[in-house]
């Protein structure tokens, strides 16, 4: 059976569509938008939270949003062990939410980044990346406020529990600061939740999953989800 | 009625990059003394209730819940009798 993503649309999401459709017209799944002001998850089975400037990232990068009546259902969804995507505002709304641990800071250039990175997987056990064969992945950044900081003790436990799921390294893995476009403890692009169901990452696999484009590394999280669910 | 007026700041271990370039345009314009620049968030807002009581109650939950992120803020307020 095709899997179902539902795609949280809030005021201020531009990537929204973009997510829809990689996944639906690309991949040849089911997806629905779902209105941040309606509780009904529509029977998704993968919720994505895209990325963009929900609530123009007002006070701080996704506070309001995480207020919004759709994210009550996404939180019990989550708890229940729903898988949850979240993309750049989408991870900062997960943050926000307190569904994945840790703070986004302004990138430590205070310059907004747009550009392809070179993502290592650090972790093959969780459903995002069982079924991705590659070791490092090329995905585009796109974003101001991606500096991931957590306190010390968050992060021994992010790192010694594997949710430390992607970090930005070189074309050929290696890592170092001159690969890290925003400052982020310890290269961290991307984490998962200790019950290993919600993954929150900055840069956009939606921006590459169409083969037009030349690369389609994002579309392997993706399709990992959809095979192993 | 209540004015609350509330300051966000970044804990000290925090990072602050927006402070940090702000001051390095104090060094260019010659303000060799500025040190320790921090920026923060200063919001105000009425209380609509005679009870001061409700009126730090609501504030603080406000601020603990939305204005400022625990994580990596603290806040302190004032309340102000308005007519």
């Amino acid at each position: 059976m095709k899997p179902k993503f539902g795609v949280v649309v809030f005021p201020g999401s531009n990537c929204d569509h973009d997510a829809y459709f990689a996944v639906k017209k690309i991949l040849g799944y089911n997806a629905e938008f779902l209105w941040h002001k309606e509780k009904d998850l529509k029977r998704s089975d993968v919720i994505v939270l895209p990325g963009g400037f929900s609530y123009g990232d007002y006070l701080r990068t996704g506070a309001i949003a995480r207020f919004s009546p759709i994210m009550e259902s996404v939180y019990s969804f989550a708890e229940n062990g729903g898988i949850v995507i979240g993309i750049c505002n989408g991870f900062q709304i997960l943050l926000e939410l307190g569904l994945l641990p840790g703070i986004m800071m302004r990138n430590e250039s205070l310059k907004f980044v747009c550009r392809d990175v070179y993502l290592r997987v650090e972790n093959k056990k969780s459903i995002f990346t069982k079924s991705v064969a590659k070791n490092i992945l090329k995905i585009p950044v796109a974003h101001g406020e991606g500096n991931y900081f957590a306190e010390e003790k968050t992060l021994h436990e992010l790192e010694s529990h594997g949710q430390v799921l992607f970090r930005y390294v070189s074309r050929d893995g290696k890592t170092g600061e001159e690969f890290n476009p925003n400052g982020s403890l310890n290269n961290i692009a991307g984490i998962i939740n200790k019950k290993k169901n919600v993954m929150g990452l900055m840069p956009h696999p939606e921006r590459c999953c169409d083969p037009l484009l030349g690369n389609t590394d994002g579309s392997l999280l993706f399709k990992s989800v959809a095979e192993n669910l | 009625m209540y004015k609350a007026t509330v300051i966000v700041k970044r804990r000290p271990k925090i990072l602050d990059p927006e402070g940090k370039a702000v001051e390095q345009g104090a060094k260019l314009l010659g303000f060799s003394n500025v040190k320790k620049t921090r920026i923060g968030k200063y919001i105000e807002f009425l209380v609509e209730t005679d009870d001061v009581k409700i009126a730090e109650k609501e504030v603080r939950e406000y601020s603990e819940k939305l204005l400022s992120n625990p994580i990596m803020e603290d806040f302190e307020f004032t309340l102000e009798e308005v007519k």
